[in-house]
């Protein structure tokens, strides 16, 4: 077993465990944090995304002890000490973005890197190019292309 | 997975040190095609060496008149370089096609080559400029660099520092993207530098990366697709898989490269 530190939605964290745990079973198994879902175990769904020192990524494509010293952001850790919604989860639920709801962590941080990456006014046919790596098998992705669109102008309203 | 040890050095010689005291050990990078493989628990390898804290093996730099590309430097800051994008835009949108947004922002262009999967994307661009491959050890071109299906010229224990690539005044690439995984059904890339003309080929190949010494002997009169209407290439040699028939993977060989010349010369 190894020591592991890391900071998590703002908190420090520590934990002991193999090398070979995933980062995503440290936030699950460890920490308790099961937002960040497990869909395919290998890398191509997206339900395990997260960010890392503010960039998304796989969580089942990498280990915890990498994570060593950085600092991590999972679904939880996006809305308000009081429970106010980040602007992109409202938006999901305002435009139904989700059915069983599965993939709407991962979509929702990738949604995020999206923005980081390309602004506030976004086009349906850059979503849907950058949603390449986030599988939803309920919605079809309109509701979440919407609900994306809406969400980045929302936070630049903020 | 199977278990290791995990070591994270911050210099390539401790790095090195390191898989010389653990002959079955691995250089882990972005982590991208190493972590499938030991999931499926394929490699078994006793230890594990990050090179994530390494120092002096990313960024991207204009050196003279070629652009040097550290070993670590993930797809997403290649594809992004401002540098890049203004000395060689051909070069620069090899990573932009990688994988998906979350792929490019972990995987590595050290890992990739030295992966040399028949599929991936920055093997066409290393043959397909003539890139230097720099490891700890030698300089190593990359006509010598790959050698078939996940084989490169890599010895035990070397570790590829950085890429060198000449600029090119026209280079291209021009991907078949396999539309679930992303790969390269078929990739060509293109190039010209002085009377210097390229073309390489990934995903084609049953054996790995290649060149097509008939494309880029009819491109020397003129470097444009017109010159190499009419060409075509062998189907045996090339790989049959589910996806797509060796005939198949041919012809898109001549279609790919026709469209990469456009794109390079526009
Ligand atoms: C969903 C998905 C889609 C993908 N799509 C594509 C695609 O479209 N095109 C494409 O080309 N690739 C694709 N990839 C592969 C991706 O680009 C990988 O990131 C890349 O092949 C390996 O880079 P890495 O940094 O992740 O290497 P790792 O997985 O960390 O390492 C790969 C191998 O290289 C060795 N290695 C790493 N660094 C060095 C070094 N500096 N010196 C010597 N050896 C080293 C390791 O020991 C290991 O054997 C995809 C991967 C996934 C998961
Ligand atoms: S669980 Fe990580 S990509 Fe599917
Ligand atoms: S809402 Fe069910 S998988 Fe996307």
């Amino acid at each position: 077993m190894a020591a592991v530190s890391m900071t998590v939605n703002g908190k420090a964290v520590t934990g002991d465990v193999e090398p070979r745990t995933l980062l995503v079973q440290f936030l699950r198994e460890n920490l308790r944090l099961t937002g960040t879902h497990v869909g395919c175990d290998t890398s191509q769904c997206g339900a395990c995304i997260i960010h890392l020192d503010g960039i998304a990524a796989k969580a089942c494509t990498t280990l915890a002890l990498q994570c060593e010293g950085s600092s991590i952001t999972t679904i939880e850790g996006l809305a308000e000490p009081g429970g106010a919604l980040h602007p992109m989860q409202e938006a999901f639920r305002e435009h139904h973005g989700l059915q069983c709801g599965y993939c709407t962590p991962g979509m929702i941080m990738s949604a995020l890197d999206i923005v980081r990456r390309n602004g506030n006014d976004l086009d349906e046919h850059l979503i849907r190019d950058q949603l390449d790596g986030n599988i939803c098998r309920c919605t079809g992705y309109h509701n979440i292309v919407k609900a994306i669109e809406s969400g980045a102008k929302n936070m630049a309203a903020k | 997975m199977y278990n290791f040890t995990f070591h994270r050095p911050t210099t390539v010689r401790q790095a090195a040190g390191l898989l010389a005291r653990n002959p079955d050990g691995k250089l882990l990078a972005g982590g991208h095609s190493l972590l499938p493989v030991m999931k499926q628990r394929l490699a078994q390898p006793s230890a594990i060496v990050d090179l994530s804290l390494v120092e002096g093996i990313t960024g991207v730099e204009l050196k003279g008149r070629s652009v040097s590309i550290g070993a670590m430097t993930r797809h997403a800051d290649v594809a992004n370089s401002p540098v890049l994008k203004e000395v060689m835009p051909g070069l620069a949108a090899v990573p932009g096609s990688i994988g998906d947004p979350q792929v490019r922002n972990r995987g590595t262009i050290g890992g990739s080559i030295a992966n040399n999967d028949p599929n991936a994307d920055y093997p066409a661009a290393c043959l397909g400029l003539g890139a230097t491959i720099i490891t700890n050890k030698r300089r190593i071109a990359a006509d010598d660099f790959f050698q078939g299906m996940f084989t490169t010229a890599l010895e035990e224990g070397e570790i590829i520092v950085r890429i060198s690539f000449p600029v090119a005044k026209k280079a291209a690439y021009e991907k078949f993207k396999h539309p679930a995984s992303g790969f390269a059904l078929v990739g060509v890339f293109v190039s010209k530098r002085g009377p210097d003309i390229r073309v390489a080929v990934t995903g084609a190949g049953a054996n790995g990366v290649f060149r097509v010494p008939t494309f880029e002997e009819a491109l020397k009169k003129r470097f444009a697709a017109k010159s190499i209407e009419g060409l075509t290439i062998p189907a045996s040699g090339m790989n049959a898989d589910i996806h797509a028939s060796p005939e198949y993977r041919a012809h898109l060989v001549g279609v790919l490269a026709k469209r990469a010349l456009n794109k390079a010369n526009a």
